[in-house]
């Protein structure tokens, strides 16, 4: 076994979820001590992929969204967030700063943080199919 | 979404509270459109003391501040930013578009 603990969660697109599913994570997550700090950057990521899927990967109905997290043996958290929604077409434009079909409620910064505050970040996409992102952050052992 | 706001020497304050992401954000968005509008300050703070979590739902919220204060011919300033929603705001570039005042940390 590669891993030392996971678990995996399904919920519906909607809003309700992004705090529930931010918090699920932080609690997972606090079996490897991680500090303030890595914690808020874990919330944050794992909150702006759920919303992506709630806003866009489901415009207009709900559907569903699968999170896997994953306890990697160098003290790694794994996060897979993953919906099977519209898709994007053009991956390479949709993970640009400021990129966004998503109004003035959006800002298209959501990738550019994700990407920031992990310590690795991918996207596969599949039009008409859905989305999943993966991401992954390495955390500082304490004494 | 829970804010308290006060008008005083044509400045308006506004308090957001808890956490900010996109169930929330719609109604901060037109909440705050709404004050500035019928008040026309002449500066605005956003107070973030109180909020605990932000994402980029919250980016949303500033940047349509800043536009209602431009039209009006005013000026925007966020205060009172913790840790984590002070790392969303430099990681988007927003701290070059509005002056952060007396951030917490
Ligand atoms: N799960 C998804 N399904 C379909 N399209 C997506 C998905 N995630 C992102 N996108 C597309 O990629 C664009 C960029 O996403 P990103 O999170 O960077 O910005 P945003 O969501 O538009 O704005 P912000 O996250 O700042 O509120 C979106 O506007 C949307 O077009
Ligand atoms: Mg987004």
């Amino acid at each position: 076994m590669k891993f030392e603990n996971y678990m995996i969660l399904e919920f519906p697109s909607k809003s309700a979820n992004e705090s529930f599913a931010r918090a699920a994570v932080a609690c997972f997550a606090a079996q490897l001590d991680p500090t303030m700090e890595e914690l808020g950057d874990i919330r944050t990521a794992v909150s702006e992929a759920v919303t992506n899927c709630i806003v866009h990967a489901y415009p207009n109905d709900i559907g569903l969204i699968t999170l896997r997290c994953r306890i990697l043996k160098d003290n790694t958290l794994d996060i897979v967030i993953k919906d099977k929604g519209i898709g994007i077409p053009d991956l390479e434009q949709a993970l640009k700063p400021m990129f966004t079909t998503g109004g003035f409620e959006r800002s298209g910064m959501g990738f550019t943080i994700m990407e920031s505050f992990m310590t690795s970040f991918s996207v596969t996409s599949q039009p008409g199919k859905g989305t999943s992102v993966h991401m992954r952050r390495k955390l500082q052992r304490r004494k | 979404m829970r804010f308290t706001s006060f008008l005083q020497d044509k400045q308006l304050t506004v308090a957001l509270t808890g956490e900010i992401d996109h169930h929330c954000a719609k109604d901060y968005i037109s909440s705050i459109a709404s004050k500035i509008e019928v008040y026309t300050p002449q500066t605005c703070i956003l107070d973030f003391q109180e909020v605990t979590f932000m994402d980029s739902s919250g980016i949303a919220v500033v940047i349509n501040a800043l536009r209602s204060m431009t039209r009006i011919n005013g000026q925007l300033f966020l205060t009172g930013l913790n840790k984590q929603p002070m790392k969303v705001f430099r990681a988007s570039g927003i701290d070059k578009l509005v002056e952060i005042k007396e951030a917490v940390s």
